[in-house]
């Protein structure tokens, strides 16, 4: 992999009417500027009055999903809810 | 902490695609779905970007202001999608560089139909029609595929194609309500364009190696075959609507199958094209390599102002 | 009255018609995916703008029908656009730097025409100088960047600010129509925008460490109908389905 290559930014965009930001993909750009600049042009060529945010991805801090769900899972792996970690006070039963 | 085996990893894996619960990046994945993925998402990535050059090709010689600035907003709208399916890619642990290095070298394709030339205004037609008409074909299928990040772009792309197809369509409408010289440009850029049309689902369900284990993992949606003959199905009636001829002399509607029969792909030249002896193979890449080579230079005085600015900042 | 509006709306349009003519030529050729994407939407923008403004002059003419007709059927001497939009692209230096001086004397033409006392063309103002903004913002930054990136860079950015220099006097060029559009309130004393685009100028050129040429140009006749050469090029490519075509419609 080259180091020439411009730096990969992801980008997150509050519509016109929106509450919040969505991650809407990523871009490459040099720097925070251009990131923006091309973001305005990328993903929002349609419309006005959006709010844009950038910010790197390697800069991002990301949890590691565990696979949720008791269908996919045997109960072993899922160390944190296993019941067996967590002391009981004697007299509860079925918790 | 036990460790799970990768029998067990698999298994989950393949549960979750059954039940249609989507990939994510940071989920496991067996390491040939991830490979897979990289090449179907990266060369659909590169033949949006590659399609920009047939159409491009017309956009300083457009017959109108309002021709030309649809034309243009048409192939900045597939920019664009390459765009997204290269940040899609991205998310698998490959930078788009590499990718679009592996197509310079010829390593990973690009959908053949763009190594036909754009010949007359009324191929714009043709492709638009056409080739977007087959591609969104693919592509709603492709709304629903597993891996999230590849869907997500899915929809925002077929959000965007509804307007290209129609566009096509309505130069083709406009040039056979015009006159003979016209009628005879859009006739003459459908007998072109139909059978690479075709060509562009890919070779026949029999012969493509990688259907099987791509409709397993939910990579691919249908098969090739299946939306070739939707494709057939849908575009008939549409060329009769306004007057065009199928160059099919085998074409005809079944009523037992309930579908149009057609005639051969002379798969010789499918093989030939992809194979990189069509038309304009040699040309698609060459200006590819250029843009790339001759922009080094912009690319990399960009990094130097970026690095300049931030120890100016320290 | 009506033959100086006229004559200024080509003047306006022509430059718009031109330089978005020149900007589709870099469709699929950029130096990244992200600056094909910017480039084109730059070029969308002009064509539009250029529709809007010879949608309204052929309105004002006998001789051409609609918009279509005054983009694709005059002849050389009738476009009236400035030299500078008709020069090459170049490398991407050379197109950027184009397109920067362009950009920042469009911006305060475009705030100024707002005022017009021809709404029609205070109305056309008001929607290209958002989009002018833009393009100014990004040609600015890319002249920075350029200016102030590797040494190739700058030497291909100071080379094309030495080349294109000449061509820019021209757009302040006023004569018989501006002059009787200012005293009726339509249109704004270019020469009054001379000074704000040097301050925009100089002061990108600064950041950029690029330096202005002393000299101050020849007098380009675009705005007159005399063009370079260039010109004869863009028009057979740009009007060859007309012309080859006459009288369809597309």
């Amino acid at each position: 992999m080259s180091s020439n290559e411009w730096p990969l930014w992801e980008v997150f965009i509050r519509s016109k009417q929106g509450l919040n930001h969505k991650h809407v993909g990523s871009l490459r750009a040099p720097d925070a500027a251009m990131a923006l600049q091309n973001a305005r042009d990328v993903y929002t060529r349609r419309s006005e009055g959006v709010s844009i945010w950038v910010m790197q991805s390697a800069l991002i801090t990301a949890s590691d999903p565990k696979e949720s769900g008791p269908m996919f899972e045997p109960a072993d792996s899922k160390v944190y809810r296993h019941p067996t970690f967590y002391d009981l006070p004697d007299g509860i039963e079925h918790m | 902490m036990e460790t799970r085996t990768i029998e067990q990893l698999s298994e989950n894996f393949q549960q979750k695609i059954d039940a249609d619960i989507k990939i994510e990046p940071n989920d496991w994945m067996p390491d040939n779905y991830r490979k897979a993925l990289i090449r179907q998402i990266s060369q659909h990535a590169h033949s949006e970007i590659v399609g920009m050059l047939p159409e491009g090709n017309w956009i300083t010689r457009a017959p109108s202001l309002r021709r030309k600035a649809v034309l243009l907003a048409k192939v900045q709208d597939e920019a664009g999608h390459g765009l997204y399916l290269y940040s899609a890619t991205e998310t698998l642990g490959i930078s788009r560089e590499e990718t679009i290095d592996d197509l310079h070298e010829g390593k990973v394709k690009y959908s053949s139909i763009f190594n036909y030339p754009t010949l007359t205004w009324a191929d714009m037609g043709a492709v638009g029609w056409l080739v977007d008409g087959a591609a969104i074909m693919n592509q709603v299928a492709l709304c629903r595929t597993s891996y999230g990040p590849y869907a997500r772009a899915m929809v925002k792309i077929c959000k965007e194609e509804s307007f290209h197809q129609r566009q096509g369509y309505e130069i083709m409408t406009s040039l056979m309500n015009g006159t003979e010289v016209q009628k005879a440009m859009a006739q003459d850029a459908l007998n072109r364009f139909w059978w690479p049309a075709l060509m562009m689902f890919g070779p026949s369900d029999a012969e493509s190696k990688h259907t099987e284990q791509s409709m397993r993992w939910r990579i691919k949606r249908y098969t090739n075959d299946e939306l070739r003959q939707s494709f057939v199905d849908a575009t008939v009636p549409q060329a009769e609507l306004i007057g065009l001829t199928i160059p099919d002399p085998k074409l005809r509607w079944n009523e037992e199958r309930g579908h149009y029969d057609f005639g051969d792909i002379d798969w010789d030249e499918f093989w030939q094209v992809v194979g990189g002896n069509g038309p304009c193979n040699k040309e698609r890449i060459e200006a590819r390599v250029k843009a790339k080579e001759e922009g080094a230079w912009v690319r990399e005085a960009a990094l130097a102002f970026a690095s300049k600015s931030k120890s100016r900042q320290n | 009255m009506e033959e100086s509006t006229y004559t200024f709306l080509l003047r306006l349009g022509d430059d718009s018609l031109i330089l978005g003519q020149r900007l589709s030529e870099w469709c699929g050729h950029g130096p990244i995916l992200e600056e094909d994407i910017a480039m084109t939407n730059i070029a969308l923008d002009l064509i539009g703008q250029a529709t809007n403004i010879y949608t309204y002059a052929a309105g004002l003419t006998p001789d051409f029908n609609d918009a279509d007709a005054l983009a694709f059927l005059r002849f050389e001497h009738q476009y009236l656009n400035a030299i500078l939009v008709e020069q090459p692209n170049g490398n991407f230096a050379d197109t950027l730097v184009r397109q920067f001086f362009f950009d920042a004397f469009r911006v305060p033409l475009f705030e100024h025409l707002q005022d017009s006392k021809d709404t029609s063309l205070a109305a056309i103002a008001e929607k290209s100088l958002k989009e002018s903004r833009y393009h100014l913002k990004h040609s600015s930054e890319w002249v920075i960047r350029l200016g102030d990136g590797t040494e190739l860079s700058h030497e291909r950015a100071q080379l094309a600010v030495f080349d294109l220099w000449r061509y820019t006097q021209e757009l302040f060029h006023m004569d018989t129509a501006e002059q009787k559009l200012l005293a009726q309130g339509i249109a704004p004393n270019l020469e009054n925008l001379r000074g704000i685009w040097l301050e925009t100028v100089e002061t990108v050129m600064e950041k950029a460490t690029l330096k202005l040429p002393t000299n101050q140009g020849f007098f380009g006749a675009g705005r007159l109908g005399r063009h370079s050469e260039h010109m004869g090029y863009i028009l057979a490519q740009m009007q060859y389905m007309q012309r080859a075509y006459p009288g369809m419609e597309w």
